[in-house]
């Protein structure tokens, strides 16, 4: 059943910043982060090495704060939902999300990927957000616990193969 | 326990069983006496049926379960067949005959029992719950197996019809899968590999496929995980159940046989069909369902919370990921809660679990709730299943927004919301075009022309006016407001217009502001008809005349123009002592003068010509005429320079302009007013200027319609009072300083020169005020024309 966090090995694509190879990746990591900032899920793509994202998104995590912090003092409710770009690196660009109850999505993609446009990363963190929803709303799902949800992964998958 | 792998026949076999066990029709559990005196039935020791009853995991659990009882079946089978009782055995005993159990009354139980060894004493001793006895069975079996071996072929004789027989729906509880998996017999188990009911859903998927490829796929899928569920189960075996099951066996067996003759066709059918839905509920399954359903929420058309349906299933005693995942699976609309229909997936679900099935990824067809919202198909499962063994085909995996719309319609408006704020706060930078409108509306409160009317013929108008400015000082009925009040409408011709207000502006009320605001022409010439008009009736007046109504369209505005000049000239210079001069100064026509860039130069020259024809005529006897001419070359002068400034066309420019050419323009104004109307450039330059030397006209043309006489005299007044007013009302014959022999003509000269002097100083402001006016509007007419000619520059 659930896959688990070690689900990482199932998203086959061969997604390499390779260009042109294949069908074009979206997102070479997706994590879900709970509010107390432990990850709910994280998965990403094989070949890379999946330390190095685990990495990103845990510095990411700081940047997130950061944007939350500045963003939502007085307006927590008109703060928008998506955060956009992060922070780049040299290779990879990570993209915040954080849903209202501060549980946050945090998508790190190729830099390479230069097709994808901001309008596509918030519909995919839309996507996320729904399936996130999903999964809460299920009962036998105990808040806290990782995500398990088979439709989690493969929407998950979805993203991180191929274009949406 | 490894997953139980059934062939065709043990399918439909056990299903029979299972159905003749399920005397309370729960689709799911059989009764424990019935599956005890099946067992007894299968002529197994004691020890043997409770060896059998605790690896299938029914005496854990406390009842038979189907996959309970099918392990048990198996078992029998393997006890029977002289195979050592194990968890394994059931999947590794290769060509299991079907379990016997003895038939004791009727022809179906003998046919059963012919199958059996009948080792009557293990039913009397299955009577009962009956511990395990894991080491007694062995001996057991030994005597089973060679029991066994002859009901085997009997068994297969059998065969060929049991699964004829196959419980297609006489076993409510097993899904038709079982159906499915029991390949048409080809005689003896021996042929037959043992498929677990993993494999067994692989065909499901493929409801089309023809058994033999379900077949293959079965033989190609392990046993799935979940069968170590079966392990769970196993821990309750209802040795209980078992050794009832014998007795009722026998009972049963014609039910089962009946109603497996009934099916016998329909399986047939169906097997030779497509594969059919092995996820449909069948009724009484649903029957079932429902009354959980009801125990749980009375209201059927109600909804079970969350919570509640967690309990329930928790009792199932699946892991809780699975019933995570079938609750997935079942949620359809993913609102938390459960209805009828989706419970009824979700219990079928956890039967199917519990049988050893594996979850699919996709909700089947048939378990999916027969909502309206639903009829386009979505399955719950989202994503491309592993293998489509589910009814319902790969179908476009909808995505969960349309379960989900409320919350994916917000976050579009969330975020384009917030994206269309930040929209709105960039745009909404407002034009500064307008803005003049409030400036100049308020410049001119009493002005009771608010747009521009166009004519004022009447020269008691221009009295009027004179009197008003007299009396206000800033009394500018005139039509200056109503050119202010109609910023937008600038146009080219708008710019002399304003500049004709500007120049009657301040001036008296009789002046048509409007005048110099309509592009009309007509209206222009009507003003400055009016104004001279007016400078005839106020000779004297040192207000300069309300700006007379443009005579003619073309000419009114040339004419505006010119006054306006001649405004601007002397406002320039000084107080709008030289606005006296150019109302007083018939305009005369200097269309050659004009050339401007304004098209309305060459129509404001016109109606210059008229006005001067008109204004000469009207003052004959004045001396200016004698400044008439030096307007005239002034004006020419001015006119040039005006019109390269009209070219330059900057605000800048004006205001340099009005600081040059109000010299110049004093005394042009007092004989040119055709000629600032000419310079629409220099419009509001002019404007100002031609205004300021008479006080009362904003309007060029006001002031050149006014009549030569009252021009002169406020000519002569004004210029007396300033230094360049002097100078340029030196040309003119100064009446004042004629009178001024006297002392007390002097006097009265001063104190009129001196009230002349302050109407003209308001004039002035005025006239700066709608000069900046007319300079925005000079602006937003810029604007429109490189709008209108954007390739100009290219």
């Amino acid at each position: 059943m659930g896959r688990g966090l070690g689900g990482r090995v199932t998203s086959g694509g061969s997604r390499d910043a390779v260009p042109g190879a294949g069908p074009p990746k979206m997102a070479v990591c997706i994590a879900v982060i709970a509010k107390e900032n432990y990850p709910l899920y994280i998965r990403s793509t094989p070949t890379e090495n999946e330390l190095k994202f685990h990495y990103m998104v845990h510095t990411s995590l700081d940047v997130v704060d950061e944007k939350i912090s500045a963003m939502g003092k007085a307006l927590v409710d008109q703060r928008e939902l998506y955060l956009g770009l992060l922070y780049p690196t040299e290779d990879y660009k990570v993209y915040g999300y954080v849903t209202n109850s501060k549980v946050k999505f945090v998508m790190v993609v190729d830099s390479s990927n230069t097709a994808l446009r901001d309008n596509e990363i918030r519909s995919m963190f839309r996507k996320l957000h729904n399936s996130y929803t999903d999964v809460m709303c299920n009962p036998f799902y105990n808040p806290g616990d990782r995500i398990q949800s088979r439709a989690f992964d493969n929407m998950v998958t979805s993203m991180m193969i191929q274009v949406c | 326990m490894e997953g139980l792998t059934l062939s065709d026949a043990e399918q439909k076999y056990y299903s029979d069983l299972f159905s003749y066990c399920d005397i309370e029709s729960t689709k799911k559990v059989v009764v424990n006496g019935r599956v005890l005196e099946l067992f007894r039935a299968a002529q197994l020791p004691n020890d043997v049926v409770l060896q059998i009853m605790e690896l299938c995991g029914a005496t854990r659990l406390g009842y038979f379960g189907r996959s309970q009882f099918y392990i048990a079946l198996k078992l029998v089978a393997v006890a029977q067949s002289g195979f050592p009782l194990r968890v394994e055995s059931i999947n590794t005993v290769k060509d299991l005959p079907l379990p016997r159990f003895v038939a004791s009354k009727n022809e179906q139980e003998s046919r059963h029992a012919a199958s059996y060894s009948s080792d009557s004493e293990n039913q009397g001793s299955y009577s009962g719950v009956i511990p395990p006895p894991p080491g007694r069975g062995q001996v057991k079996k030994g005597s089973v197996s060679h029991d066994t071996v002859q009901p085997r072929t009997s068994a297969d004789a059998q065969e060929p019809a049991s699964p004829v027989v196959s419980p297609q729906q006489s076993p409510p509880t097993s899904p038709h899968t079982w159906r499915k998996h029991s390949r048409h017999p080809s005689g003896g188990n021996s042929e037959r590999p043992l498929a677990g009911p993993g494999p067994f859903w692989s065909p499901f998927g493929e409801a089309q496929s023809g058994s033999s490829a379900g077949d293959a796929v079965w033989s190609g899928h392990s046993p799935p995980p979940p069968q170590e569920n079966w392990v769970s189960f196993a821990d309750t075996p209802p040795t209980s159940t078992l050794l009832t099951m014998h007795p009722a066996s026998v009972q049963d067996q014609t039910t089962v046989r009946t109603v497996a003759s009934a099916t016998t066709a329909i399986e047939i059918r169906r097997q030779s069909s497509s594969y059919d839905d092995p996820w449909k509920i069948t009724d009484e399954q649903r029957q079932y369902y429902v009354n959980q359903f009801k125990t749980i929420q009375p209201d059927l058309n109600g909804f079970i919370p969350g919570s509640a349906a967690k309990e329930f299933f928790t009792k199932s005693k699946l892991p809780i990921l699975e019933l995570s995942h079938i609750w997935e699976l079942s949620d359809f609309d993913k609102d938390g809660a459960l209805t009828l229909d989706e419970f009824c997936a979700a219990f079928h679900l956890v039967v199917a679990r519990k049988n050893g099935y594996d979850l699919p990824e996709k909700l089947p067809e048939s378990l999916m709730p027969k909502l309206i919202d639903l009829e386009d198909s979505a399955d719950v499962g989202d994503q491309p299943g592993e293998v489509g063994y589910s009814g319902s085909p790969a179908e476009a995996p909808p995505s969960k927004s349309p379960s989900m719309p409320s919350l994916n319609q917000t976050w579009p408006e969330l975020n384009q919301s917030s994206e269309w704020e930040t929209f709105s706060e960039r745009s909404s930078s407002s034009q500064t075009l307008t803005q003049f409108d409030s400036n100049i509306a308020p410049a001119d409160p009493d002005t009771a022309i608010v747009h521009p009317v166009p004519i004022r013929m009447t020269p008691s108008k221009i009295h009027m006016q004179e009197m008003e400015l007299k009396r206000t000082g800033s009394d500018h009925t005139n039509p200056t407001s109503p050119l202010l009040v109609k910023p937008s409408d600038l146009s080219e011709e708008n710019k002399i217009n304003s500049s004709v207000k500007f120049a009657s502006g301040n001036t008296v009320d009789g002046y048509s502001s409007s005048d110099s605001f309509t592009s009309d022409p007509e209206q222009i010439g009507s003003n400055v008809t009016r104004q001279r008009s007016h400078s005839g009736t106020s000779p004297d007046n040192t207000a300069p005349p309300p700006p007379p109504p443009r005579p003619q369209p073309s000419h009114s505005r040339s004419s505006s123009l010119d006054m306006n000049r001649t405004f601007t000239v002397t406002t320039g210079q000084q107080q709008a002592g030289v606005v006296a001069h150019p109302p007083a100064v018939p305009p005369r026509p200097q269309p050659s003068q004009a050339p401007g860039p304004a098209v309305h130069r060459p129509v404001d020259a016109d109606g210059l010509i008229t006005h001067t024809s008109t204004s000469p005529q009207q003052i004959p006897e004045q001396p200016n005429f004698a400044d008439f001419s030096q307007f005239e070359v002034f004006a020419a002068s001015n006119v040039n320079d005006e019109q390269d400034d009209e070219a330059e066309k900057h605000p800048e420019v004006l205001p340099a302009e009005k600081a040059s050419d109000p010299a110049s323009s004093l005394r042009v104004a007092k004989t040119d007013s055709k000629t600032e109307e000419k310079t629409a450039a220099s419009a509001p330059a002019n404007v100002s200027k031609g205004t300021t030397p008479l006080a009362p006209p904003p309007k060029p043309i006001r002031r050149r319609l006014k009549s030569e006489d009252e021009l002169r005299p406020e000519v002569d007044e004004h210029t007396q009072k300033t230094g360049v007013l002097a100078a340029v009302l030196a040309s003119q014959p100064s009446i004042p300083r004629s009178v001024g022999k006297d002392k007390k003509a002097i006097q009265a000269s001063i104190r009129r020169n001196k009230e002349t002097n302050t109407v003209l100083a308001r004039l002035n402001s005025e006239l700066q005020q709608q000069l900046k006016d007319v300079l925005e509007e000079r602006i937003s007419l810029e604007v429109q024309l490189e709008q209108l000619r954007p390739f100009s520059h290219l």
